[in-house]
């Protein structure tokens, strides 16, 4: 990937813009100087076969690497409008997970009630005012498409959802805090095809207002879903592209046979 | 910088158990190094008769030892095989409903304060064994002996269980595949399969009796006795120190130091046994 | 063929040998089991037999005395429930504070590695030990004497690696899927464990101290190391005070006797009267051990059934 190319690979206006990262588990390189842009309320794909590193990449958008021991951040994650590079170990992770939020592949719900899950977010922030809290709420639920099932027990445990609302309710739980980015973390490997489509439809509604970037391995999803779609492999960015063109006529063979199915 | 600030008042919590450990071993020290500035190591490892509230005061430790041991030698004796056979039949016969009630009456069993353990051997066996046992003496070692092995059962019969419990199922498998039963599944390869957990489940036995106070110091006698004769009054490391306090001993004599030299005593064999079990345990984690 | 049905015959021997050891077997395991089922049988039945009838209002309400009649065990409640106080407020915060530590803070390093292994140690140190501890340290060092502080804190750091380790298994038990959850949102660390980690573990953790708590009480041998007084006529003074500030603290200071202590000293009079009074004090402490567990294990049920992992 020439670095130069970045600003000039699409013609759209950038949320984020991914220059030369790589990181290292301990002594082993994960990923391997990615450059990638992230289009501004776009859906990004991430697909490639298990262990590619895709997973690895997105957890980079947050910081979700500080929490164990032993990782190493080099390269820039740029956040625009403001240049904020993200994985710069000078940046609080704490700020940036308040302007980004993730969803992940199994749902996990606090053994809270419905309203103190999504509210979990705002009042880590120090939203005291209990009107602005209710409000964002149900915004929130009626965002994730959710709030129609739920309106009458939004005071009830949140393990008693089904695990495809469990999942729309961990989405409405990163939607109330109004992020700049959403992370998908293949947010339906978990779920049954019904349970699946609402959440694919959902994903479609979101990029409305907010910039999206998903991970999956399920390249069907990323074709139905995404804008534009990464092709990863053992780290390193194979193939970057309209989702269209990747899928219809990739330039590189090695994203063609992933995608025919030869390997992964 | 409140998270910093909360990471440090945890840390200092977490410190306590070395400070504890740390004390522990500093006040026995102090002490005992006060006791062995007037009494030489010799006298006390080697000498048969502990008397230092005496006009002419003898200070070797071995009748106390040997209490002790003679009264842990009966308890062991009671606990190991019982708790082993316990844990056999509980981890590889027992059906469910058998299994249920026993559990429950194991760990009551453990809870029962000691004193009243004790109470049960003066009150209740050793009258009960001198009807068998006729020059049995009120105070003995071996009525105590019998109640504490049975009260230590249920930490010898747990241990063990969760040794035996973490052999793969597939072991077993292999060997009732061979038209084993379960009597010979069990002893020829659960168990040796379990052994490491076994010896820790042992040792943890032997160091509990060892370190038991009330039962011996209600119903063994407060006579620091050297012999191995079991139908005789004798006294054990823990109920000297406990007879000793319950008197009026002013801080730094001679004979307040006696505790301390007792104490240490009994903390070095505890630390062996559980440096031991400690070495047991780490065995198990290397075999799985 | 001749030798082959021998060959069959002998073998169904063996196997018939095989399983009537397999059977003895069973049956000598259910006996091993049922000694200890044995054993309490007994001594319930004769603690109820001989400290049953002592059992009344008037047994709860005397002090001890000359007298096995008239003597009661008034002192030695109350001084169990002040003792058990301090216990609680030694044993909680810091053990609760100590399992967070090592399961949300610390690092694989040394320091942690010795913390554990002297917690680890420290559980299988006899009881009396700390009575000797607590003599060196509490009674003369900061020179508390022979009070309620010394006797509370004794326990305290005796069923401390109790606390401790129930901690560490509650929060274990904990999925990390949650903990990333709420990091994801922006928390912070102490945030996620004050939201989170402490609520979801309370369950396990109020069942470890109760259990803790339940041994503390039972507990004879390092309360008298450390001064507690056999024969105690009078209580120590009363944490309300009618003027102002309305609390005092004095009784941390005043000496003091237990429950069990009680017990002992009557069991070792040679008069049967006392030994009366000693089974009807062991009815007590077993019921409250008994009680306390009971509660612990319902306790423990009813946590697992309100969150599902």
């Amino acid at each position: 990937m020439v670095r130069g190319g970045i600003e000039t690979m699409i013609p759209e206006q950038l949320k984020a813009e991914v220059k030369g990262l790589n990181f290292y588990y301990e002594s082993h390189q994960a990923l391997k100087n990615i450059c990638l842009p992230i289009a501004d309320r776009r859906i990004t794909a991430l697909i490639g076969p298990s262990g590619c590193g895709k997973t690895t990449y997105l957890r980079c958008f947050n910081r979700m690497h500080d929490l164990y021991p032993n990782n190493r951040y080099e390269g820039e994650i740029i956040l625009f409008p403001d240049g904020l590079n993200i994985v710069d170990p000078k940046v609080d992770p704490i700020e940036v997970r308040m302007r980004i939020s993730m969803v992940f592949q199994k749902p996990n719900p606090f053994p809270k009630t419905l309203f103190e899950n999504v509210a979990y977010g705002l009042r880590v922030r120090g939203e005291k005012k209990k009107s602005l809290i209710e409000e964002k709420v149900v915004r929130a639920l009626k965002q994730a498409a959710l709030w129609e099932e739920v309106k009458d027990r939004i005071h009830d445990l949140a393990f008693n959802l089904s695990g495809g609302q469990q999942q729309r309710l961990c989405i409405a739980r990163a939607l109330a805090t109004e992020p700049e980015i959403l992370l998908f973390d293949e947010p339906t490997s978990a779920l049954d095809p019904t349970a699946t489509s609402k959440i694919e439809e959902l994903i479609i509604q979101l990029k409305k207002e907010v910039t999206i970037i998903i991970v999956t391995h399920n390249m069907q999803q990323a074709a139905r879903v995404s804008d534009y779609t990464a092709f990863m492999y053992l780290g390193e960015i194979i193939e970057f592209d309209k989702t269209d063109k990747v899928f219809t006529n990739p330039s590189k063979k090695l994203t063609e046979d992933y995608i025919t199915g030869r390997f992964g | 910088m409140k998270e910093r600030a909360i990471e440090n008042s945890l840390l200092l919590s977490a410190l306590s158990s070395i400070f504890v450990s740390l004390a522990i071993v500093f006040v026995l020290f102090f002490e005992a190094f006060a006791f062995f500035k007037v009494v030489t190591v010799w006298e006390f490892i080697t000498g048969k008769q502990w008397t230092p509230l005496f006009a002419q005061p003898k200070f070797g430790i071995l009748p106390l030892v040997s209490g002790t041991l003679l009264v842990t030698s009966i308890a062991v004796g009671v606990a190991l095989p019982i708790g082993l056979i316990v844990a056999v039949y509980l981890s590889e016969y027992a059906p469910f409903k058998i299994k249920e009630v026993a559990k429950p009456i194991l760990e009551i069993l453990a809870a029962v304060p000691t004193v009243v353990y004790g109470y049960f051997a003066l009150l209740f066996l050793t009258p009960i064994l001198q009807k068998f046992i006729p020059n049995l003496s009120g105070f003995n070692a071996l009525s105590p002996g019998i109640i504490m092995g049975i009260m230590i059962i249920p930490y010898v019969s747990s241990v063990s269980e969760d040794a035996m419990k973490a052999v793969p199922m597939q072991i077993r498998e292999g060997s009732y595949a061979m038209g084993a039963t379960k009597f010979q599944t069990a002893f020829r390869v659960v168990i040796p399969s379990a052994f490491s957990g076994i010896a820790a489940a042992f040792i943890i036995g032997i160091s509990r009796a060892i370190g038991e106070t009330m039962v011996v110091a209600i119903a063994a006698g407060m006579m620091p006795n050297w012999t191995w004769n079991p139908l005789e009054p004798i006294q054990t490391l823990t109920a000297y120190i406990v007879g000793v306090s319950l008197g009026d001993l002013p801080h730094g004599t001679l004979e307040y130091q006696t505790i301390f030299a007792a104490g240490i005593t009994l903390f070095l064999m505890t630390l062996f046994l559980n440096i031991l079990g400690f070495w047991f345990r780490k065995r198990i984690r290397e075999v799985y | 063929m001749i030798s082959e049905d021998q060959t069959i015959v002998q073998i169904r021997k063996k196997i018939a040998r095989n399983e009537l050891r397999d059977y003895l077997f069973s049956i000598i395991g259910l006996l091993a089991t049922l000694i200890g089922f044995v054993l309490l049988f007994t001594l319930i039945i004769d603690l109820l037999i001989d400290g049953f009838p002592r059992l009344g209002w008037q047994f709860f309400t005397s002090y001890p005395s000359r007298f096995p009649e008239k003597a009661g065990i008034l002192s030695a409640w109350v001084g169990t429930t002040l003792v058990m106080v301090v216990t609680a407020a030694t044993a909680v915060p810091l053990g609760i504070a100590t399992g967070i530590y090592l399961e949300e803070y610390a690092r694989k390093n040394w320091l942690t590695h010795l913390i554990e292994i002297n917690m680890n140690n420290l559980a299988g140190v006899p009881s009396i030990i700390y009575g000797l501890l607590a003599l060196g340290l509490f009674v003369y060092f900061f020179k508390f004497g022979e009070s309620i502080l010394t006797g509370g804190l004794t326990l305290g750091l005796l069923i401390l690696p109790m606390v401790v380790i129930a901690t560490r298994e509650s929060i274990r038990a904990i999925p990390n899927s949650i903990r990333e959850a709420s990091y994801a949102l922006g928390a912070t660390k102490w945030q996620t464990i004050k939201d989170h980690i402490l609520p979801y573990s309370f369950g396990g953790v109020l069942t470890g101290i109760i259990i803790g708590l339940s041994r503390a009480i039972g507990e004879t041998a390092p309360i008298i190391t450390v001064g507690a007084l056999t024969f105690i006529a009078f209580l120590p003074s009363s944490p309300v005070t009618a003027e102002f500030p309305f609390l005092s603290f004095k009784w941390l200071f005043d000496p003091f006797t237990v429950m069990p202590i009680q017990m002992f000293n009557w069991v070792s009079r040679p008069q049967k009267g006392f030994h009366l009074n000693a089974a009807a004090a062991g009815i007590i402490l077993l019921i409250m051990t008994l009680l306390m567990n009971g509660f612990a294990i319902y306790l423990r049920h009813r946590f697992r059934k309100r969150i599902k992992w």
